[in-house]
């Protein structure tokens, strides 16, 4: 039988805010255990909530983003649960009128097709502290600095077809909300993590199929790898006459594999009721005037605006647009250097991407600066360098011995123009090799290159090659 | 509304609470009074009636984004039942 | 000086008669030689009170003195005050010591108030006659069989046998003016949001409203003045000007319109109750008033529409108590659960885990809608009941109380019963409109009370109303025969 994946993903971005969602406690991550949770995070008797701007500002801005609509009035409710990195026994959480509704996000997959994901609702909510397993004679250790932490959890409609696909999605709201500003995005300290709703169903069958919800997925690799073995683990129960049982499962990295878990699964009666410590929230049109009025270009828009105004493939403006800071860098790049567009994208895209894969580096931490690559690719344009040299140039840059300049006179890179320079060379490399020359002459062409080489050897790979033809034709030839 | 000794335990369970064999009768009888006694509300017709969730009709107000709490760790963990490390401590969570 | 008013010790401190040291250590006196016969105090700071006595006697030096400073007060425990056990009436937070100050008791400390102490209550302020409280039951100083009412059961004890001239209270369903009714004294529950709720241990969040108790409503004025305002910390609180209650108490009353409501004079009403505040009313009538017959026709719905909404909200609320962080935690847990189930489970009293479960239940799965919705949409009515009567009348009255004090373990063997001991508090709480109660007689020894409701933010009126009768009568003025000396 053929079978179709369902996946629908609820990502939760931690929203980059200076104090909590309803406290002034610091929100910045690595402090000392319990030394960012105030009285209300502890959840002390007598505390009460009040709501950060901020966060409903960054809320409003993901809602345009994603052409949703802003609800005018939303409502914070209570989950009710008991777990004691939920201080509170309740999650303050929005529930049947959250403060986004009805978005959508298009991703564009492998065949160069766009695909509309829907989004189902985004509500704002507080996350919960860190229970740490180390072992405490027994006993497990909570620090609820992160509890309190604004929490933007974004619902897809169940639009998504493979992991690849689930993978696209997740990659395209980590770049949105980056480019918003909105979150930071950094998966391992758990800012943008996701849960997967997986099904199966025949191809063709309209009813969805049971589904597992797979939680703890804090990378792209695990969301797939997750998501593969779930519907692989999926399929064979099916087709071995087993059925899947809505339950929520745990994606262990190490063995690569989900497993159950029970003990959260049982009784979970939330008991969801309007928050009687906090009043609606209502959005007037000037809030989101003032939110349009704060969004940045966005993603989408920037990569058209690059093919337009550049003349890059799409491709290449996908990749030089997958985030802000990367699109901003080769903007700059190309302000500076003054040359062809595509040049500048195909050194952004090689060697410099390059070279940050291989230390491992965010575009923001490059050694080279937008303006010292831009001031290189300045002196390809106007012959200084080859595009050969040029590569020992950008090596040296990354490796701290300054801008081009610097290093083109440092090491003497500077390209020989001087067409009397050059004649002097070329008359050496004859007078020196007489009898090539007479087998030249005689008819054995390719060894033109030969003598090329010769020159190039001798100026130590300075000479402007295209003069460097030019005048060993003339020589040779005359 | 009869509660059955079944609901009690699901109840308690639901709360948290070790309430005691001998006093499941008890509340289950005192739990079901209370019902029965609110059930006086479904002889009301609230048709078209909005739910009041609050006394006040005005609407959140928001806070500016300052951090304007300092780390007293040490004050609020001197009331703790059990700490080390500045980490709460509570019977190992199993996940 | 213990029979003096809050308005004349200030008077005396001003006019330097004694100091502030010398007014709390006689009070301190006072409750250490009577409290033992109320058990109105759960805690007595008497070296907190010591110091604040003396630095409100150089403010006064200064010239620099409020209206409260130097006088002292007793708080009930359900407010939080920083480095004091803040209990709330349970086993629970026996060992709680509240690491912050309610904002309640920091305006009461900015306004060089003196703290006695603390006072004992129903647990977690769920009860209607103190007799829920871990601390034991507070008996009501005019007669010591009887119950204080509740859940401020121990300010009013302490305010009616005259340990303190005033006391904080919180009023979920009542309890301001219920134990206010049953010990004589003056009691105000201000318009939900008046009162800053933070740092007020929470029961039901959309009820709880904090306010004073008094002897009279010139003090409930003056406390008031001090408690209410806007509070950035209070998601709830109205961002609305405190007026000067002071400056109105006096207006004439010519004119007023009360209205009495058909609902609160019929069945279930002591006759005898119904005599005395039909002899109040007279005298309001001789105070130029006109009185008219209203309909508040929801008033049935309010007992069983409040015990969905404030359990449910409590269930919630009292999630927090866990025996993680603070509080109670029962004795070598055996595994996550088993901490959670017997810390709450010896942690809370029986009406306590009563409401707990019966709110649990209510925004359970498949109970909601026909619990704790269908009563959301019941306040909706009792409240458009209030705002209808509002457009007729500038103030309501009506008994407080059904009864006046019923004796100890007279009602705790059926919930039912005691719940419907607050049939005429509880509607107000709903609509979230300010009440009051005012002492206005007596059966048979024991105070009877009368509520007096106003409009949306009309304390300013309700005090100045309650203030015109006593300065006609002298109920309020009265003392317990064993608590004169």
């Amino acid at each position: 039988m053929e079978w179709e994946v369902v996946i629908g993903l609820e990502i939760h971005a931690q929203l980059a805010t200076k104090s909590k969602i309803f406290s002034g406690a610091a929100t910045a991550y690595g402090a000392e255990p319990n030394t960012q949770a105030c009285t209300i995070d502890l959840g002390m008797p007598g505390v009460l909530p009040v709501l950060n701007r901020e966060a409903v500002h960054m809320a409003a801005k993901l809602g345009l983003a994603i052409g949703a609509e802003v609800a005018r009035r939303s409502v914070f409710a209570r989950k009710n649960y008991f777990y004691p990195d939920l201080p509170k026994g309740y999650q303050i959480s929005q529930y049947e009128l959250p403060v986004v509704a009805n978005g959508h996000l298009n991703i564009e997959l492998e065949e160069g097709i766009t695909k509309r994901i829907g989004i189902t609702r985004a509500h704002l909510e507080e996350d919960a502290g860190k229970s740490l397993h180390e072992d405490f004679h027994g006993m497990s250790g909570i620090d609820l600095n992160r509890a309190g932490t604004p929490l933007l959890e974004i619902v897809s409609e169940p639009d998504l077809r493979s992991a690849k696909e689930a993978v696209a999605y997740m990659k395209k709201l980590h770049s949105l909300v980056r480019y918003l500003e909105i979150c930071d995005g950094n998966m391992q300290e758990g800012s943008f993590r996701c849960d997967a709703n997986v099904s199966v169903r025949p191809l063709g069958q309209a009813a969805f199929g049971t589904r597992a919800e797979v939680k703890n997925l804090n990378s792209f690799r695990f969301v797939e790898k997750a998501i593969e073995y779930e519907v692989t683990r999926q399929i064979a129960l099916i087709e071995s006459g087993g059925k899947v049982v809505q339950e929520t499962r745990l994606y262990d990295p190490d063995k690569g594999e989900t497993r159950s878990m029970r003990a959260k699964e049982e009784a979970n009666d939330y008991r969801y009721f309007p928050d009687p410590d906090l009043l609606p929230l209502v959005i007037d049109d000037a809030f989101v005037a003032a939110a349009r009025a704060s969004l940045p270009e966005l993603p989408d828009e920037k990569k058209q605006r690059f093919v337009a105004d550049y003349g890059l493939s799409n491709y290449d403006a996908g990749v030089l647009t997958a985030t802000r800071e990367l699109g901003d860098y080769y903007e700059q790049v190309v302000k500076c250097s003054a040359v062809d567009a595509k040049l500048a994208a195909n050194w952004v895209m090689g060697d410099l991407s390059a070279a940050l894969n291989k230390s491992g580096k965010e575009i923001g931490e490059s050694t080279v600066s937008a303006e010292m690559l831009g001031g290189m690719l300045k002196r390809i344009a106007d012959d200084t360098i080859s595009g050969k040299i040029a590569k020992e140039v950008f090596e040296a840059m990354w490796a701290g011995e300054g801008d081009a300049d610097a290093v083109i006179e440092k090491k003497g890179l500077k390209q020989i123009t001087d067409s009397s320079a050059i004649e002097q060379i070329i008359d050496d490399v004859i007078a020196a090799n007489p009898d090539n020359v007479a087998a030249y002459r005689s008819g054995k062409d390719k060894l033109f290159g030969f003598f090329v080489g010769q020159v190039m050897k001798a100026t130590g790979g300075k000479a402007n090659p295209g003069q460097v033809n030019e005048l060993l034709k003339q020589k040779l030839n005359g | 509304m009869a509660l059955e000794r079944s609901d009690v335990l699901n109840i308690a369970h639901l709360a948290r609470l070790a309430i005691a064999e001998q006093d499941i009768p008890e509340y289950a009888r005192n739990l079901s009074n209370i019902l029965d006694f609110v059930a006086q509300m479904e002889a009301v017709d609230t048709t078209g009636v909005e739910p009041m969730a609050h006394p006040m009709d005005a609407s959140q107000r928001l806070r500016e984004d300052q951090v304007s709490e300092t780390d007293e760790r040490a004050h609020f963990q001197a009331i703790a039942p059990a700490t080390e490390a500045g980490l709460y401590l509570v019977p190992k969570v199993i996940e | 000086m213990h029979d003096k008013t809050i308005a004349q010790l200030a008077a005396g401190l001003a006019q330097r008669e004694f100091s502030s040291v010398e007014l709390t250590t006689a009070l301190l006196a006072r409750i250490k030689a009577r409290d033992g016969e109320l058990n109105a105090f759960i805690t007595v700071t008497e070296e907190l009170a010591l110091a604040q006595a003396q630095a409100a006697d150089q403010r006064i030096q200064a010239g620099s003195a409020a209206p409260l400073t130097g006088i002292p007060l007793a708080q009930k425990d359900i407010f939080c005050t920083n480095g004091v056990k803040t209990s709330c009436g349970s086993k629970m937070l026996d060992n709680f010591i509240a690491p912050y100050d309610a904002t309640v008791v920091r305006r009461f400390n900015e306004a060089g108030a003196v703290m006695v102490g603390k006072t004992n209550m129903d647990e977690f302020a769920m009860g209607s006659s103190n007799e829920t409280s871990f601390y034991g039951p507070v008996k009501n100083p005019w007669d010591l069989a009887a119950v204080p009412g509740g859940s401020s059961g121990g300010s009013a004890a302490a305010v009616a046998a005259r340990l303190v001239p005033g006391a904080t209270g919180t009023d979920t369903g009542g309890s301001i003016r219920q134990p206010a009714a049953l010990c004589g004294i003056t009691g105000i529950k201000p318009t939900y949001g008046r009162v800053s709720r933070w740092g007020m241990i929470a029961f039901a969040s959309s009820l709880d409203q904090g306010g004073p108790m008094a002897t009279t409503a010139e003090d409930c004025a003056l406390m008031l003045e001090a408690m209410a305002g806007f509070d950035t910390r209070d998601s709830t609180s109205a961002d609305l000007p405190v007026p000067s209650y002071q400056a109105t108490l006096a207006n004439d009353i010519k004119g007023l319109r009360i209205g009495l409501p058909k609902e609160y004079f019929g069945e279930g009403l002591d006759p005898a109750v119904a005599k005395v505040i039909e002899q109040a009313i007279d005298e309001y009538r001789r105070l130029g008033a006109e009185v008219v017959e209203i309909s508040l026709p929801n008033t049935h719905l309010a007992v069983p529409t409040y015990y969905v909404v404030a359990p449910a909200e409590c269930s919630s609320n009292l999630s927090r108590f866990d025996g993680v962080r603070y509080g109670y935690r029962c004795e070598a847990p055996k595994n996550l659960e088993d901490l959670y189930k017997r810390s709450r489970g010896e942690g809370f009293g029986p009406e306590v885990q009563r409401r707990i479960m019966i709110g649990t239940y209510a925004l359970s799965a498949g109970y909601y809608d026909a619990y704790y919705l269908k009563a959301q949409k019941l306040r909706h009515l009792i409240s458009d009941d209030f705002k209808r009567a509002f457009t007729q009348v500038d103030v309501i009255m009506g008994p407080t109380s059904p009864t006046v004090a019923f004796n100890i373990g007279e009602k705790t063997a059926d919930p039912v019963t005691m719940y419907l001991s607050d049939i005429y508090t509880i509607a107000v709480n709903l609509a979230g409109v300010p009440g009051m109660s005012l002492p206005v007689g007596f059966v048979e020894g024991r105070p009877v009370g009368m509520q007096l409701i106003g409009n949306y933010f009309d304390e300013a009126r309700l005090l100045n109303v309650a203030h015109k009768f006593q300065q006609a009568t002298d109920w309020h003025a009265r003392l317990p025969e064993a608590f004169k000396a």
